[in-house]
């Protein structure tokens, strides 16, 4: 139970990026979790919720991505998503493969808008 | 509305302190290891029985992270190496931050090895880069023989796994097979050794693949000051 030290961190992300678009209030963060990483969305959501709750954040929304165990083929290059661990290429049957997705824990995006009444950080502002 | 791409770790700042930390113990030839495991597994106890069995004049410390008590402190101390606890006082896991502070009053020239003991939860520390050389998993037989599968990640991270209580095999209906089976359809290939702290069995593999990482570090800190 380590989400709300995620949810922490995408916030003081967001409050960094937002320095740098003056003018301009957050209103969605959008992150990626790896379906490996150890990551409950739902608990993520809940803690982003209680944390920004009551606070210039509120209405800042959070937009998770959940990102599938993949592998990639070192023989063929196919690219395919690993069920129950079975990580041979379904193309060409080669046990060469490497993981290239599923560990995912990134902030992807930030969304600005101007400020209005119902704008994240709107309090804060003159 | 106007979409900025931000494209980052959201630990990007602990990673920064833990690629900090990897830094110096490379630069000063310490092996860091950090050890996952549930509670109760035996991390503690694999401690105590590599303490006790290495020579007392080597450079090896350990720092214990528990979310309260100085109870494992205590128990490793008996060994007479350097041993600080970290009481995180309930978080569930290490961070690097934890490590950097710890490490603060302990100059890295005076150390070969860095145990660190995590705390007890195989969910959490999977996220939290250390700055060591490897995570190392302890799995004890009295639990289930599906561990690997239901907390994949760590067992994916971890270069070795440590199959402890086997001196309790003929009284526990575990498939150790199925366990080395399950870890090795997470990580194909990953390094298990099977040991028991309460007899001694297979702690000497235990020690030579310690031995054996030990080298590694001594000769890359050979090739960089020549």
């Amino acid at each position: 139970m380590h989400e709300m030290g995620i949810a922490y961190s995408v916030l003081e992300a967001v409050r960094t990026e937002a320095k740098r678009h003056p003018g301009q209030a957050p209103c969605k963060v959008g992150v990626r979790v790896g379906e490996l990483a150890a990551l409950d969305p739902d608990a993520l959501r809940f803690c982003f919720e209680a944390i920004t709750r009551d606070t210039d954040m509120e209405s800042l929304q959070l937009e998770i991505e959940v990102c599938p165990f993949r592998h990639r083929c070192l023989d063929c290059g196919h690219q395919f998503v690993v069920r129950d661990y079975q990580c041979q290429c379904p193309q060409c049957a080669s046990a060469k493969t490497e993981c290239i997705g599923g560990q995912e824990l990134e902030l992807a995006y930030l969304e600005v808008e101007e400020y209005g009444a119902s704008t994240a950080g709107a309090k804060n502002t003159q | 509305m106007e979409r900025v791409p931000l494209e980052q770790k959201i630990l990007s700042e602990n990673d920064r302190i833990a690629a900090e930390l990897r830094a110096r113990f490379r630069e000063h030839g310490v092996l860091c290891l950090n050890l996952i495991s549930s509670p109760g597994s035996g991390k503690t106890s694999l401690l105590e029985r590599t303490l006790a069995s290495l020579p007392r004049q080597d450079k090896v410390a350990v720092l214990t992270g528990d979310i309260q008590t100085e109870n494992d402190a205590d128990r490793l101390k008996r060994f007479h190496f350097p041993v600080k606890q970290i009481t995180t006082g309930g978080t569930c896991h290490l961070d690097a931050r934890m490590i950097e502070r710890h490490l603060a009053d302990w100059p890295l020239a005076d150390l070969d090895v860095l145990f660190i003991e995590n705390v007890g939860n195989l969910v959490c520390p999977a996220s939290y880069d250390l700055g060591e050389a490897a995570k190392i998993v302890v799995l004890s037989v009295t639990e289930g023989e599906d561990k690997p599968l239901k907390y994949p990640s760590i067992f994916f991270k971890s270069d070795l796994l440590i199959l402890n209580k086997v001196d309790l095999l003929p009284y526990v209906p575990f498939d150790i097979r199925a366990a080395a089976e399950n870890a090795r359809r997470v990580h194909p290939g990953m390094e298990i050794v099977k040991v028991s702290c309460l007899t001694g069995n297979g702690l000497h593999e235990w020690l030579m693949w310690l031995e054996q990482r030990r080298r590694t570090v001594r000769s890359l800190t050979a090739e960089a000051v020549s």
